[in-house]
């Protein structure tokens, strides 16, 4: 198992560099920092100096090599906007982030794993049409158009939830102050979660539904239920397991327009700002802190998937 | 694909009423779009009344806040959105059939490398990456297009090289390969048509996606830039809160049809897969 890990981990060594090569080229491509500086105490002369401050005189891959070098000695580099540094922002950032992450999709699996369960049980009946149809309807609605209705609804006409921040005035605030302030944003992307995984849950605990061994059970009449709670539940597992790594990526991208829209403190909001100012530390913070995570999720669903799949060799 | 598999995937097709009415409502809104030109009653950048007038027979929805009329903005927006999904739904199909069919031919070190590549694309939040892109190009039609087409294509090449890959070990492709057909001949004219309905079904949800990317690219305003109206953009003039609370007729319109095209979409999509599965073929 250690090997497997090992050889798993190996690989994504270059994985990783290569989006971060990427990263870098796009950024570049982009257009450099030094144009947005613009005002009137900013002579050519000032200019020149931060570009030999920031590196920014040198070739491009130059740009990179001593990037990558600044990170392998654990050092993101200063913002050039707030000059603070990189690690620091994130850290600040990233709390949030993870606790609007880890509850939207905490809420959206509870829905999506029962709907897709019960769909797939009833297939083909009236039932499972209306989940199906429900799911499609939960995926199509636009993340943003969702939180303009919530708001409406709940800020304007009952007043009852604020619509930006985590906490109200910005202060401190209590757990209940932040939990009202997360329901809208969480459920705004919990939609989401559950629209796109109700149809991949039901089809594959479908596919379960169709192997011979449950064929077996059924046919030695322990009854449906009984079949459905310890044969199909335990091997449908495996798939849920697949689907959920797969969200990690898509609920990151989807928390830049929600916390956008609701003012929530997180990642998406520093790096909205960062990507408008080109502020390039904090656009390859974040990119890479990004890439790490969908990665380790990757490897940690493969090792979930080995573990439990005894048909996996490694 | 023959005549008579034709008619039956069109009769399995209809078997899905939603779907069917779907598809109708799709050919509705895709003719107002394409007819928007002749039945727009006013310019979608001009304005054409007094400002931020409720609904009323000069104007079906109300005029915005410099007077243009919202039915012709609509009307365009639509034109616009579509336009965007349709074009960037092409590039993503086409690289992403070419990539898929290069890497389940030609394994090896081919593959290994468009796969890694591959990855890596799908590992990255799609949005981060749309994001960087649109800050690189001029914002516009045309950048949109190309952003939407360069990122969404490796769920398509992981679809057609799992296809070409499975379609390599059947005896009609091996008989090929045995009598001596050139490699382009089967890959062409064997392996190709039989990913051709897969892949159509995937393009469906490739295309709704679109919409709604680009739906959100303009509404955080890095999309479409006014006065040329989209789906995404008019919305964004809904985050003020006296346009949320006092002038529903400038979001209203332009949410639902976003919504109406992307749910039927996905519905058409969705019968279609069930239409050209092949085990459903007699």
């Amino acid at each position: 198992m250690g090997k497997y890990i090992l050889k798993k981990l190996l690989r994504l060594v270059p994985v990783l560099l290569g989006i971060t090569i990427i990263d870098y080229a796009i950024m570049s491509v982009a257009g450099s920092p030094l144009d947005m500086l613009t005002g009137p105490r900013m002579t050519e002369q000032a200019i020149a100096l931060r570009a030999s401050r920031w590196g920014l005189d040198a070739p491009v891959w130059r740009q990179y090599l001593n990037w990558l070098g600044q990170v392998l000695r654990g050092n993101l580099g200063f913002s050039y906007k707030s000059y603070q540094p990189v690690t620091e922002m994130i850290g600040s950032h990233i709390g949030p982030t993870l606790l609007l992450m880890g509850v939207s999709s905490l809420l959206g699996f509870l829905i999506a794993i029962p709907a897709g369960v019960y769909s797939a049980i009833h297939r083909y009946q009236k039932r499972d049409y209306a989940v199906v149809s429900a799911s499609f309807i939960l995926s199509s609605v636009p993340g943003f158009f969702l939180a303009l209705i919530l708001i409406y609804v709940f800020t304007v006409v009952l007043g009852w939830l604020p619509s930006s921040g985590m906490t109200t005035g910005g202060v401190g605030g209590g757990f209940a102050d932040v939990a009202r302030h997360l329901v809208m944003p969480s459920i705004v992307l919990a939609v989401g979660v559950a629209g796109t995984n109700i149809r991949y849950i039901r089809s594959s605990v479908l596919e379960i539904l169709e192997m011979d061994y449950l064929r077996t059970a059924v046919s030695k009449g322990i009854g449906w239920g009984r079949v459905v709670r310890h044969h199909a539940f335990r091997n449908a597992l495996l798939p849920i397991v697949t689907v959920v790594g797969m969200q990690i990526p898509v609920l990151f991208g989807g928390a830049v327009i929600v916390e956008q829209i609701f003012s929530w403190p997180g990642l998406g909001l520093i790096t909205m700002s960062a990507v408008l100012s080109r502020d390039y530390p904090v656009i390859m913070g974040v990119c890479l802190l990004s890439a790490v995570v969908v990665l380790v999720t990757n490897l940690l669903t493969d090792i979930v998937y080995a573990l439990v799949d005894p048909t996996i060799q490694f | 694909m023959n005549h008579s598999n034709g008619r039956s995937a069109w009769q399995r097709f209809r078997r899905h009423h939603v779907a069917t009415v779907c598809l109708g409502i799709l050919a509705i809104l895709l003719l107002m779009a394409l007819l928007a030109p002749v039945i727009a009653p006013y310019s979608p950048t001009k304005p054409a009344g007094t400002f931020s007038q409720p609904p009323s027979r000069e104007h079906w929805l109300g005029t915005d806040k410099i007077g243009r009329d919202m039915y012709s903005r609509v009307l365009y927006a639509m034109r616009v959105s579509l336009t965007v999904g349709f074009w960037a739904t092409i590039i993503s199909t086409a690289i992403g059939v070419a990539l898929g069919l290069l890497s389940g031919w030609f394994g090896g070190w081919v593959d290994r490398t468009i796969m890694s590549f591959t990855d890596m694309v799908m590992s990255f939040p799609y949005i981060l990456l749309v994001l960087v892109a649109a800050a690189i190009f001029e914002p516009g039609m045309t950048s949109i297009v190309l952003i939407l087409g360069f990122v969404d294509w490796p769920g398509v090449a992981r679809l057609v090289r799992g296809n070409v890959l499975s379609l390599r070990e059947t005896n009609f492709v091996k008989s090929g390969v045995t009598a001596g057909m050139p490699g382009a001949w089967i890959l062409f004219s064997e392996i190709l048509p039989n990913t051709i309905a897969p892949v159509l079904v995937y393009a469906t949800s490739v295309f709704a996606l679109s919409i709604l990317d680009e739906a959100a690219l303009s509404f955080l305003g890095m999309g479409i830039q006014p006065p040329t109206p989209s789906l995404g953009n008019i919305l964004n003039g809904a985050e003020s809160l006296s346009v949320l609370t006092g002038k529903p007729w400038l979001w209203v319109p332009a949410g639902t049809v976003i919504i109406l095209l992307v749910v039927c979409i996905n519905f058409v999509g969705d019968a279609l897969r069930d239409a050209l599965d092949p085990r459903n073929l007699q």
